[in-house]
């Protein structure tokens, strides 16, 4: 079977994806399709991006052996492709470099974005900063306190955060607010969406502009080990560091792909945002993918103890590869996932984001009984920001 | 569909040189007992199309006060058929043609063909979705044409030349005409881009064109009665809703302000004469 990982000319990747949107936004749509179409022509584009990819935001990323760990746990070789060496400290900076281009070619002088985590906040506030863009950035009013730092470096970096105060206070309901803005700007403002998710084009140039992280890992596996892994690991939320590494591997039959989603507390709906276990077809903010909702057709509330991964749908791309079997999706449960952070910092020295460190977890419950085999884990951000929930949660380690 | 309950009454409009008032309502705000009264009271104050909101957990294209009427409605356990439900009640009393309005999410997952049949028994004449572009738009608009119900599609003051074509195409009843860039909600005037909106959409279709988005006074009302076939005001009354729910105030003060906006609309057309 040969997967193409080209969407149709109206933005489906097999049946999912698509362009939801009011007819307003229509428009803008088109405009920023354009303008992507273009610039994926343009050299010119590619040498500025690659350039400021390289000198700006730190790439290539190093790709890690992961000795102690793998040893420790006794099976499986683990490698970690440090997505969180990056500057602002997430994989996030790859996508905002090449929208604040585009941006820019479109005479666009305001861009807005959503955050969960905060991570795509503070690179798009970074990219505005880097290009004298006016920025504003909306974040659900629970993540903003669960996520303090992160807001107040998106301050720092001259952008206005704006709480959003309905529904679940989250990363949907940024969203939500952040569409409400563009409707009502779209003249001079760009939306920065920052995951494989949304209206066309949104979930093929996010996926384009990641997918230098599988390019750079593949090459890496095969100088480091002289060969491919057997399986590649990575965090979903709406997908966009799972796209971008998967993006290199989908051709090579060999190799499984893993998305981890985040299973938090049960698998009861509203305690979890694990869209393939819980959720159906369905469509919310401009795409047709798995969403978790009720029997009526209403959003499900989420929960995550990671911001990042706290969302109600997945990114079409992955729900095209899930139906094909390409790639397979498991989830991590909070406690899990603050296991795994732990043991990566104690064996590894790298304290990881409490989204990548769902992919961490995957990758120790599988190790043990994968003896020869080779695991590549994206580990997408570090763990700064989540230092007041590691301390909230790890109280033994804390006090005198 | 050129027989249907909207169709004719625009139809009987326009013979009398009378701009339409299409009345939104969140269904299920802050109950659907109540909303059937609100229905009513909406009549007689001389509203001529119900636009019957289906309440969704995520209104990307709606402003704070349509936003809080749905949850207002699904916090009291509005569903999608709870809805139906309603619209029979307002059938088996009146003859006002009835357009559910909604996001796509709810109707998808109930069904289209189940919708269309269903919504058609209701006495429901026509369906509206805000967020289905024409590009996505031909199996659903096959369902609700079988079943005999209108299909209404917006069109905006960005939408291109090719764009306006489809929507034409795509419609049957009326146009509904988006008056700016933005959300729902309470605005201080007509938007300057409702004009050139309705002179380009005219180009496209012969279907009547009702203009929305922002309409809250007698004097927007006159201002849109004289570009277009109907005037629809959403916010204002649901902005009603919020503050008098629960009072017996609620139906005269509906009334009162669908009487004052259609009054204001028919000063468009006396002016035009004189
Ligand atoms: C470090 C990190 N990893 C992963 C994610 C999840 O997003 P995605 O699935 O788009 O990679 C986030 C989102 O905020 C993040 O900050």
């Amino acid at each position: 079977m040969t997967i193409t990982s080209q969407p149709d000319a109206g933005g489906h990747f097999g049946p999912y994806g698509g362009r939801f949107v009011p007819e307003v936004l229509m428009a803008p749509l088109e405009e920023l399709e354009h303008a992507y179409a273009e610039a994926r022509k343009d050299p010119a584009f590619h040498a500025e991006l690659a350039s400021l990819m390289k000198n700006y935001a730190g790439r290539p990323t190093a790709l890690w052996r992961a000795r102690r760990l793998s040893e420790h746990l006794g099976g499986a070789d683990i490698y970690i492709k440090r997505e969180d060496l990056l500057h602002t400290g997430a994989h996030k900076i790859n996508n905002c470099l090449g929208q604040i281009l585009l941006a820019k070619r479109m005479g666009k002088t305001r861009v807005i974005a959503e955050t969960g985590a905060g991570q795509h906040g503070v690179a798009t506030a970074t990219v505005c900063a880097l290009f004298g863009l006016d920025c504003t950035v909306y974040m659900g009013e629970e993540d903003m306190r669960r996520q303090r730092l992160n807001v107040f470096r998106m301050r720092l970096l001259g952008a206005k955060v704006v709480g959003v105060t309905y529904g679940s206070r989250t990363l949907k309901d940024a969203i939500s607010e952040a569409m409400r803005d563009w409707v009502t700007n779209i003249e001079h403002t760009h939306y920065l969406l920052g995951s494989a998710l949304g209206a066309h084009p949104y979930p093929l140039m996010v996926r384009d502009f990641h997918s230098v992280i599988g390019i750079e890992a593949r090459a890496q596996m095969l100088e480091a080990a002289g060969r491919l892994p057997d399986t590649v690991i990575a965090c979903v939320g709406g997908g966009s560091n799972a796209i971008g590494m998967f993006h290199a591997f989908v051709g090579d039959a060999g190799v499984a792909l893993i998305g981890v989603e985040a299973g938090g507390r049960n698998l009861t709906l509203g305690e979890h945002a694990a869209r393939f276990a819980g959720g159906s077809p369905g469509v919310l903010q401009g795409c047709y993918s798995y969403v978790l909702q009720n029997a009526d057709g209403q959003i499900a509330l989420t929960h995550s103890i990671s911001a990042g991964l706290d969302y109600a749908m997945i990114g079409p791309e992955h729900a095209n590869l899930a139906d094909l079997g390409r790639a397979s999706y498991v989830n991590c449960s909070d406690a899990d996932a603050l296991n795994a952070a732990m043991m990566l910092s104690r064996m590894e020295g790298i304290i990881p984001a409490l989204e990548s460190s769902h992919a961490v977890a995957e990758a120790i419950r599988r190790a043990p009984s994968e003896k020869g085999k080779v695991i590549l884990v994206n580990l997408s951000g570090r763990g700064d920001k989540d230092i007041d929930i590691y301390r909230e949660n790890l109280k033994e380690l804390d006090g005198q | 569909m050129a027989n249907s309950r909207i169709a004719r009454r625009f139809a009987e409009l326009r013979a009398k040189n009378e701009p339409a008032l299409v009345a939104y309502v969140t269904a299920g705000d802050p109950t659907l007992d109540a909303t059937v009264g609100i229905v009513a009271a909406l009549e007689r104050g001389g509203a001529d199309v119900i636009e019957l909101g289906v309440p969704f957990s995520d209104p990307i294209a709606d402003g704070p006060v349509i936003m809080k009427g749905a949850e207002r409605a699904l916090a009291a356990g509005a569903s999608l058929r709870g809805v139906l439900d309603c619209a029979a009640r307002i059938r088996a009393v009146s003859d006002i043609p009835i357009l559910l309005f909604s996001y796509l999410n709810p109707l998808m997952r109930y069904g289209f063909a189940k919708l269309a049949a269903d919504a058609h028994a209701a006495g429901v004449d026509g369906v509206l979705m805000t967020d289905v572009s024409v590009e996505e738009a031909e199996p659903y608009v096959a369902s609700m044409r079988d079943a005999g119900l209108d299909t209404v599609f917006l069109a905006a003051p960005t939408s291109t030349p090719e764009r306006l074509a489809l929507v034409g195409r795509f419609s049957s009843g009326f146009v509904y005409l988006v008056s700016r860039t933005g959300v729902t909600g309470v605005r201080d005037q007509v938007s300057s881009q409702a004009l050139p909106l309705v002179e380009r959409m005219r180009e496209h279709t012969s279907l009547p064109l009702a203009v929305g988005f922002g309409i809250a006074k007698a004097a927007d009302a006159e201002a849109v009665g004289r570009l277009a076939d109907g005037v629809v005001v959403g916010s204002a009354f649901v902005k009603l809703i919020e503050a008098h729910a629960g009072t017996p105030e609620l139906e005269p003060r509906i009334e009162a302000l669908a009487r004052e906006l259609k009054n204001g609309a028919m000063r468009s057309r006396m002016t035009a004469q004189a």
